[in-house]
């Protein structure tokens, strides 16, 4: 048996429909919203502002923080409970580790930017969209950065690879799966987020790095329009 | 010779390409990787002969030596003043920075209390941005009446206006007095009608800084407010 067609009649190298836009959480000093299909995420970037406890400062650099959270309401099944799980530590510190070559924080010391990730909607690829909207957030604050990151999950589902999963394809029974998120740091093509779930050959993964590569490009191209948006001339 | 790959006034995000070509000079916002000059934040572009830079259109303020801001007291210590100064960093306010010789003893509430906002001017910036404040010279004051807005810092020259001419501009329409910090602390103080109409300005300025034509649009909509013909004197 093989998987010859996708659940949602996308093509294998299709991502699902992308919206994005940039500042739309008033308080914050940045944010953005990203959807993908089904997926939703929003990112708040807070700062550089005065790090507590005192003892996390680093005089050298200033300090990047990510926090993840599925709202309890967001997933298809039972209610996400609140808080922190081991889950989401993990996927904060990715994404933070994602983002952290992109960013350059030597001009303030002693500090931290602060990245919140809300996800009030999912449809598996939480991480990849977690990472789109937050990178496009801390453009939005004005931080430094040398470079944008856009991230997408390749899989492997039975026999073919297929971009950017959603929950049918990840949970496909009659066969098996392999989904692999990749972040790319779009100007240099640098891979700054690579997990593996799931089993997957050689000759496959390296096919995965180039379509995740193609369709990061996409991303990118995505994220840079809607950042550019919300300063267009308008025409009164 | 290099190549121009963006034009003069152009947002650009960060790891956009700028210009290609050694014969380009990298300035504030932008960085050089082999022969191309990348943008490293969200900002406009600005050309100048050789050199190339990205005015920044977002971002908190980063303090610097020579700024006069306005500023909230958080703290007093045995010394002097904790002061916030809507920045990653609090500056301090010595006993012997104040206005006036203060006696050791001195009950320091008496010149400045928790929750006063003074207008100050910075007088050091340490690389570990520790932040030093001064109040000897002239219109540093405490601010009694009126009212507070904050601004994007990045948006305070527009407001100012070449040589002072946009805030000129609304002081003569609205009667009111309005002191502008480096930091985008805005104080405001006057009748309470014509507060709001500064505010309304000033939140118009912030948003429409970048397109061309400010001053003139600023000028219809004052006029608007007030009922007030505004006659303003050109500047060179």
């Amino acid at each position: 048996m093989s998987y010859t067609k996708r659940n949602d009649g996308r093509k294998f190298d299709e991502t699902r429909p992308i919206e994005a836009k940039a500042g739309i959480i008033k308080r914050a000093d940045g944010s953005a919203y990203f959807k993908m299909g089904k997926t939703v995420a929003y990112a708040a970037v807070y700062g550089p502002r005065e790090i507590h406890p005192k003892f996390l400062q680093n005089p050298k650099n200033g300090k990047l923080r990510c926090f993840y959270n599925m709202m309890p309401f967001s997933s298809m099944g039972d209610r996400v409970r609140p808080g922190a799980n081991r889950r989401a530590k993990e996927i904060a510190m990715v994404t933070e580790k994602a983002l952290l070559p992109v960013v350059d924080l030597t001009e303030f010391p002693n500090s931290v930017v602060d990245v919140f990730i809300e996800l009030p909607q999912t449809d598996a690829g939480t991480r990849c969209a977690g990472i789109c909207a937050a990178s496009m957030a801390l453009a939005d604050a004005g931080i430094s950065m040398n470079g944008m990151v856009a991230a997408v999950s390749i899989g492997r589902v039975d026999d073919k690879l297929v971009v950017d999963l959603d929950y049918s394809e990840e949970s496909y029974e009659d066969g098996t799966v392999a989904d692999i998120p990749i972040a790319v740091v779009s100007r240099t093509g640098e891979i700054s987020l690579l997990q593996m779930d799931g089993e997957l050959s050689r000759d496959d993964l390296k096919k995965a790095l180039e379509m995740a590569k193609k369709s990061c490009s996409k991303i990118d191209k995505i994220q840079k329009d809607a950042l550019k948006k919300k300063y267009e001339v308008k025409n009164e | 010779m290099g190549k121009l790959l963006v034009k003069e006034k152009t947002i650009v995000t960060p790891g956009e390409e700028l210009a290609e070509g050694m014969d380009f000079l990298p300035a504030e916002g932008t960085f050089r990787d082999k022969d191309k000059i990348i943008s490293s934040g969200l900002g406009l572009v600005n050309i100048n002969g050789r050199i190339i830079k990205t005015i920044p259109v977002a971002g908190r303020y980063a303090p610097k030596k020579g700024d006069t801001v306005i500023a909230k007291v958080t703290n007093i210590l045995m010394s002097g003043w904790i002061l916030d100064i809507d920045s990653a960093y609090s500056a301090v306010l010595s006993v012997k920075e104040a206005k006036d010789f203060i006696r050791r003893d001195a009950d320091l509430t008496k010149y400045y209390s928790i929750g006063d906002y003074i207008v100050t001017d910075i007088v050091m910036v340490t690389s570990q941005r520790l932040v030093d404040a001064s109040m000897k010279g002239p219109g540093m004051r405490k601010l009694i009446g009126g009212r507070i807005i904050n601004v994007n810092c990045h948006k305070v020259p527009r407001i100012i206006g070449k040589k002072g001419s946009m805030v000129s501009m609304i002081k003569q329409a609205t009667d009111c007095s309005i002191t502008v910090g480096q930091n985008g602390v805005v104080w405001i103080n006057g009748s309470p009608e014509n507060e709001i109409i500064v505010v309304k300005t000033i939140r118009k300025i912030e948003q429409e800084a970048h397109i061309s034509g400010l001053t003139d649009r600023i000028k219809i909509f004052l006029e608007k407010e007030t009922n007030k013909k505004i006659n303003i004197e050109k500047v060179e």
